[in-house]
């Protein structure tokens, strides 16, 4: 499913001396199957585009396509619903929204308020726990007695049994140690690969932004600062200093090492597996100049 | 849907009224609020008026901005006049229709009284709009300060106040976070038939509960840490200072009592 930002503007509390412009013309292409990872500032609007790709918040001017439902500024939307299912967010510390008594009663709440049926939804509860690496054996648990790590793993499947399209992802790994970062950071790649699930990732870390997208917006102050490939986003590293900005440490360490070198390799690499296979291929030749 | 509540809300402005003691005007509130059941005909009502709107002008709160916000009460207030226009007898009948009767004591009530609401409500609302909750409890907890003699817990009580204020944004912003997720797994809070929305209210109320009982816990703990111990002997960052305006403000409300007696019937 596609979706596409063109010239979106909101601004929170409208007409009251608490206007304020989150974000103002931004326009962003999702075409079906990207990994797309969305950065920036804390307060550069990405939370707010994050919430127009699924209308929970209605642009104050301009237009969201997604798939084949307009919402257009100005005007009332109806059949919000059927988009809802179909694009799946995950919010930053998900665990929060955990209500019910039991972990299967509360990953069924999604699908079934979708209107998938009770034996179905449980079929995709005990899918999506394995998918993200639990065990069937916490289905009766509560969800307060879990730990933090499964109480966000098992929120995750509650959106995840929805069978949505396209995911949103709100910093998914905020608070997880180290482990837990990359297992869910994999799980959600994985999906992503297998299943062709459109996945948007709203993100601080350059590091995830470089490993896993192939399309990477910047915001900055509520506008679309820059985007494009990594490659081409990396590849113009001074910029992204400038405008305060993390880059990637295998991506710092490609230019210290081309600084000592006193020269370029072919291209920036995105991963420490590639860039050490290029360097090794490079002192093979004993190339220096 | 939260975002045109003016209750307890802070406005910033560089207003005589934002300057004012907080003590003067809870003050000039509490008296104003005792002082409004003086007024019972036309005179004593515009010299409320009057004042209300003085007072509003002074704190530079934007009309447009208080207008937004009163309209939900505009029914309330509406609400209340037909209640006394069909149901207060006296007077002669000025309407006339089948079962309904209007009286004119009816309508003079209904009137009065609904202005009596709409003032306490504009003037109360003045209150929060150009105070800081942090200045409002101190005030309260200094006005209130006589009463620790008879053991009253007056620290406690502003602490728990001003913790209680001091969440309220919090609250709101868990609240609209919460929502927002149960709506993206598909809830509907706004539509469908009431016994549902009644029920999609309990997937935004227990994740608050649990969230506000954690929250509670640190806080407590970060207190302690931070080496809390009650109010005794406990000193002040902001000193509160009673300045000429204060008294002036008083002495204007005094004024307007003296004339409210004089020219009531």
């Amino acid at each position: 499913m596609d979706i596409s930002l063109k010239s979106v503007e909101y601004r929170y509390q409208a007409n009251t001396p608490f206007e304020r412009l989150a974000i103002s013309d931004v326009s962003i292409d999702i075409p079906s199957g990207t990994y797309l990872a969305l950065i920036g500032h804390t307060g550069s609007g990405k939370s707010t585009v994050l919430q127009h790709l699924n209308a929970l918040l209605q642009p104050t001017e301009g237009t969201v396509l997604i798939g084949s439902q307009e919402i257009k500024a100005h005007q009332k939307n109806k059949n919000l619903k059927a988009v809802r299912q179909k694009v799946g967010i995950v919010f930053q510390f998900p665990e929060h929204q955990l209500f019910e008594e039991t972990v299967e009663k509360d990953i069924i709440f999604g699908p079934m308020n979708f209107g998938v049926s009770e034996s179905e939804a449980k079929r995709r509860a005990r899918v999506a726990l394995k998918q993200v690496g639990l065990g069937e054996e916490i289905l009766e648990k509560s969800p307060f007695d879990l730990s933090g790590g499964q109480m966000r793993r098992v929120a995750i499947a509650g959106v995840l049994a929805m069978g949505p399209d396209v995911i949103v992802l709100d910093e998914p790994t905020a608070g997880l140690d180290p482990r837990g970062r990359k297992e869910i950071m994999d799980m959600f790649y994985s999906l992503h690969k297998e299943r062709g699930l459109s996945t948007i990732l709203v993100t601080h870390s350059m590091e995830d932004a470089a490993r896993y997208a192939d399309q990477i917006v910047i915001m900055q102050q509520g506008r679309v600062a820059k985007k494009g490939t990594p490659e081409e986003i990396f590849s113009e590293t001074a910029e992204l200093i400038q405008m305060g900005l993390d880059v990637p440490e295998v991506v710092r360490f490609q230019l210290k090492l081309e600084e000592k070198l006193g020269s370029k390799l072919d291209k920036i690499y995105l991963s420490i597996e590639e860039l050490s296979a290029a360097v090794s291929e490079r002192l093979k030749r004993g190339v220096r100049s | 849907m939260m975002e045109k509540m003016i209750f307890g809300r802070y406005v910033p402005a560089d207003s005589v009224i934002h300057k004012m003691d907080p003590r003067s005007k809870l003050i000039i509130i509490f008296f104003f609020v005792c002082v409004i059941f003086l007024a019972n005909n036309g005179v004593t009502y515009a010299l409320i008026g009057i004042y209300t709107f003085l007072m509003l002008g002074f704190s530079k709160i934007p009309i447009r901005f208080l207008y937004g916000g009163l309209k939900p009460i505009i029914w309330l207030v509406l609400f209340t006049f037909i209640l006394q226009l069909f149901f207060t007898k006296g007077g002669s009948l000025i309407f006339h229709w089948g079962p309904v009767k209007i009286y004119e004591e009816g309508l003079k009530m209904g009137i009065f009284i609904s202005l009596r609401f709409f003032f306490l409500i504009l003037m109360t609302s003045l209150l929060t709009l150009t105070t800081t909750p942090i200045e409002i409890t101190d005030g309260l907890e200094t006005l209130l300060n006589p009463l620790k003699k008879v053991r009253f817990p007056v620290h406690e009580m502003a602490l728990m106040m001003s913790i209680s204020l001091r969440f309220i944004p919090t609250l709101m912003q868990e609240t609209d976070k919460i929502m927002k997720a149960q709506i993206a797994r598909g809830v509907e809070f706004a539509s469908g038939p009431l016994k549902e929305r009644i029920k999609a209210v309990i997937p935004l109320l227990i994740p608050l509960f649990v969230s506000s009982f954690k929250r509670a816990e640190e806080l407590a703990v970060a207190m302690e840490a931070r080496g809390y111990r009650g109010g005794e002997g406990r000193t002040k960052y902001r000193q509160l200072s009673w300045a000429a305006a204060d008294t002036v403000q008083i002495v204007l409300l005094v004024v307007l009592t003296i004339l409210l007696v004089l020219l009531r019937s």
